[in-house]
């Protein structure tokens, strides 16, 4: 951590703390909007227990709280645990003090509207803004227990434990069974056996083994885009990684491979951790476990899917998952 | 009142629509092509034209010209008929005649008036000649062969017994040529290498006198090879006599009639009795022989086997220099070197590169290649050396001076194809763990390789037309071997070279018959175009492949 951090850092525990006594203090608006559902069977989050909606903290210099349901409770055991994250860009700051943690072999949807920093959260994951020189952060993300943003860590093997898949599917040039075992290759595997193996588990994982069996090398620039995307998906799970994250990894392809694509994600469920972004909610519904809810740089709720999707405990998430804005 | 709308008649301003510009720049593009189309179709044209065998003609010249002339004919093949505009005279058309001959005439060309001809015939009998030094049109009379009465050439055995004795001719001066460039040859250069050995124990024994056994030993494996060198001398010696044994007599236009030896002939052609099938048959022999053999008559006879073959072997070591490094220059701009003034002022530093005149870089090389690399090598490696072996001119010299011209045009193309690889590539090859070495190494360079061998084609074509560096920096107007033969190490670096370039320059400014090398100029200009193109077509054809395998789509 570069030394410019840590005045930042005292800044921003020096607001959490204030904001504190803020969040306590009475919301004068709670209901200002009218209300939501009528059929509501629990009213939202009060402002006594600390919530507003993120506009009106913002308006009132308050830190926000972000709802966590009971169900993921950050002192239970997770993969993955963000703890206080904040991160900028030069001067604008893109997350605000995100705090969530990811349960073993669950799907976690992250929803919001754009530049919410739902990818810019999982591009932290695995420290791939590290590529941008004005990006600075604080706080701290642990994977298995072990911290990420460390000066100790070696991003190259941590990336090692991570896999992800992109928004657009990137295929590498070349053979399709080179492109699954890349990651492999890079740990120093050589084994033919060892490959092939991999290879045909990882291709059968991603439901692409039965249409590429045949031209495993051939090139895997001519597999369709759909194709394309669960090649990439073969070759994140390939190194059998301890969290997959996927960012947007549909919106560049056709419904029919978006079903498959989406029916893919949802039998990774038990076997992998999945962190996804999407900003397509029906997907969020139908893939998920869990779903996070940011809405400006900032984590408003975080619960089980169902709860987020039917009843939701913050008005902003209302909103959002009924479509009022965003 | 509000003005009324515009009425849909009113048509858009010329100006806007932009039609114009449009023409304007097809215009452009139709002066480019029909440069490039003109020149080239001047240099096939009359590159092929060299080949084609032209018909010997008897023209009868009318009464005023037979007293000129002071002969009722002429013989000569017909190159030509043109204009010519004299002062006063208006526009007269003449022909441009080959006479041939030139040992009789001093000249083997000639111009007559259209207006001087009487009549033209084809003779059947009349033949062409090619010796090693000139070219003869005349009839045959008579062969002498050793030990046998003369055969007229009327007589029914002539022809056979003229083939059989050119055909023995050949084969002869073949067995002559390998005899004396590949046996002599090896035989020179153990002799030499035995002398710098004795040189070398020599100077390491300082004022001591040196090991006698071993003095004695390479003095005895001296006179060996000179002994060899002997037999092998009078070997040569036997069958250069046995070439002039026979003799072809011969009667030209006027009369006179000459002898020749029969090793002086290189091939008799009957032009006037050849059908088209037959004409072009000798079309393609004479261009078989143009690309196959050596130059004679200081380079405006014969083939340029050499400059070709030298043209060749300098542009494949150019790529083999320039591509990695320029490559490997690129990669450090365009992945680790970090934007700014910097790298701004390199890059544009390489793009003034270019612009600087070719013969700076030959002067370059010829001070820091030949004079300085070249010359430490020789102080280090070749101590007792006779002459300079890297310290002058030659091919690998050459390559490098070129390759130094032409990497801007290699770290161009490489970094552009290196900025085209996507984002999303490489972001995922390093989620996948990978280093950033490993991703440009895995990633990035299989995806840009198509635009490399790009840049690759760019400067091999830039570097095999280049002429004015090679004149200082080892191109020569003849070389007696080649870069690349049978003795080893084979590959001689080292050597001097001949140049497709240099030999058109050289034939175009420098030829002591300028007529005679004017269809050369053209031929050799065709196969210097041949070659480029044909290089290019083979690295187009590695690309093409390259990107079939990774289909990217970025190019």
């Amino acid at each position: 951590m570069s030394p410019t951090e840590t005045p930042r850092k005292a800044v921003l525990h020096a607001s959490a703390s204030s904001s504190a006594g803020d969040g306590n203090g009475p919301d004068t608006k709670p209901i200002a909007r009218g209300s939501l559902l009528a059929d509501r069977e629990t009213p939202f989050v009060s402002t006594e227990s600390g919530q507003g909606s993120v506009i009106d903290s913002i308006a009132e210099h308050r830190r926000f709280q972000a709802v966590v349901h009971p169900e993921l409770a950050h002192d239970l055991p997770h993969v993955l645990r963000v703890e206080d994250f904040s991160l900028y860009y030069g001067a604008a700051q893109a997350l605000h003090g995100v705090t969530m943690a990811v349960p073993q072999h669950k799907v976690v949807a992250l929803i919001g509207p754009s530049g919410c920093g739902k990818s810019t959260l999982l591009r932290s994951v695995n420290r791939l803004n590290d590529l941008i020189d004005s990006v600075r952060t604080t706080g701290n993300m642990l994977l298995n227990d072990r911290p990420i943003f460390d000066t100790k860590t070696d991003v190259i093997s941590l990336r090692k434990r991570i896999g992800m898949v992109f928004q657009k599917s990137n295929p590498f040039p070349k053979s399709i069974f080179e492109n699954v075992v890349y990651g492999l290759r890079l740990m120093g595997e050589k084994r033919r056996g060892v490959l092939q193996e991999v290879c045909e588990r990882s291709l059968r994982d991603a439901a692409l083994w039965g249409e590429v069996k045949d031209r495993l090398h051939d090139s895997a620039l001519a597999l369709s885009g759909g194709q394309q995307q669960r090649l990439c998906i073969a070759r994140a799970v390939a190194t059998r990684p301890e969290i997959l994250l996927m960012d947007e990894p549909c919106s560049a392809l056709d419904p029919i491979a978006t079903a498959k694509v989406e029916e893919l994600i949802h039998s990774l469920r038990g076997s992998y951790t999945v962190l996804i972004v999407t900003h397509n909610m029906q997907q969020a519904a139908r893939v998920s476990d869990h779903t996070a809810f940011m809405y400006l740089g900032r984590l408003v709720e975080y619960g089980p899917t169902e709860a987020i999707f039917r009843n939701p405990r913050c008005r902003d998430t209302q909103d959002y998952v009924t479509g009022r804005f965003g | 009142m509000p003005s009324p709308p515009p009425s849909p008649q009113n048509r858009t301003p010329l100006l806007a629509s932009g039609e114009p510009f449009v023409w304007l720049t097809g215009m452009g593009l139709v002066v480019g092509l029909a440069m490039v189309v003109v020149l080239l179709g001047l240099i096939v044209y009359k590159g092929l034209e060299a080949f084609w065998p032209h018909r010997v003609a008897r023209i009868e010249l009318t009464t005023s010209a037979q007293e000129r002339e002071g002969a009722p004919f002429l013989v000569a093949m017909v190159i030509e008929s043109r204009h010519k505009k004299a002062p006063g005279e208006g526009d007269r058309e003449e022909l441009y005649l080959q006479t041939g001959n030139k040992d009789f005439f001093g000249s083997g060309f000639r111009y007559l008036d259209a207006d001087e001809v009487a009549s033209i015939s084809y003779p059947p009998d009349e033949v062409v000649i090619e010796q090693i030094e000139y070219l003869t049109i005349g009839t045959l009379v008579s062969l002498q062969r050793p030990g046998a009465a003369p055969i007229e050439a009327e007589a029914p055995g002539f022809l056979p017994a003229l083939k059989e004795t050119l055909a023995a001719a050949r084969a002869r001066s073949a067995e002559i040529e390998h005899l004396e460039k590949v046996r002599i040859g090896d035989n020179a250069a153990r002799i030499q290498a035995l002398r710098i050995e004795r040189k070398r124990l020599e100077r390491v024994a300082g004022d001591a006198p040196p090991d006698p056994a071993a003095i004695a030993s390479i003095d005895e494996q001296t006179a060996e090879l000179q002994s060899a060198f002997e037999g092998m001398a009078a070997e040569a010696r036997a069958l250069r006599a046995e070439q002039d044994a026979s003799t072809l007599t011969y009667r030209i236009a006027d009369g006179r009639e000459k002898s020749i030896v029969a090793g002086q002939v290189v091939h008799v052609t009957w032009p006037n009795q050849m059908g088209f099938a037959g004409r072009l048959g000798q079309f393609f022999k004479n261009m078989w022989a143009f690309v196959s053999e050596n130059p004679r008559e200081a380079n405006t006879a014969g083939g340029i086997f050499p400059a070709l073959f030298g043209t060749f072997v300098m542009t494949v070591i150019l790529s083999i220099a320039v591509t990695p490094f320029g490559v490997i220059a690129a990669i450090y701009l365009r992945e680790y070197a970090k934007e700014g003034l910097v790298v701004r002022t390199v890059r544009i530093a390489i793009n003034n590169l270019a612009g600087v005149p070719s013969i700076v870089f030959g002067v370059f090389g010829l001070g820091f290649f030949v004079y300085g690399l070249g010359g430490s090598i020789d102080r280090l490696f070749y101590p007792d050396s006779e002459g300079p072996v890297f310290g002058t001119g030659g091919i690998l010299w050459a390559s490098l001076t070129l390759a130094l011209m032409t990497v801007p045009v290699v770290i161009v193309a490489t970094e552009e194809s290196l900025a085209a690889v996507s984002r999303g590539v490489r972001e995922g090859s390093l989620a996948c763990g990978a280093s950033k070495w490993q991703t440009i190494q895995r990633v990035v360079l299989p995806a840009a390789g198509p635009g490399i061998i790009t840049g690759m084609i760019l400067a091999m074509a830039r570097g095999a037309g280049e002429v004015a560096p090679l004149m200082i920096v080892g191109v020569v107007k003849w070389a007696e071997t080649l870069p690349v033969d049978t003795t080893a190490p084979f590959l001689h670096l080292d050597r001097k070279f001949m140049h497709l370039g240099f030999h058109i320059f050289d034939l175009a400014f420098q030829s002591p018959d300028s007529e005679a090398a004017r269809p050369m100029v053209f031929a050799s200009t065709l196969l210097l175009i041949t070659l480029v193109v044909t290089m290019n077509l083979g690295a187009i054809f590695i690309r093409e492949r390259l990107r079939r395998k990774y289909a990217t789509g970025a190019f």
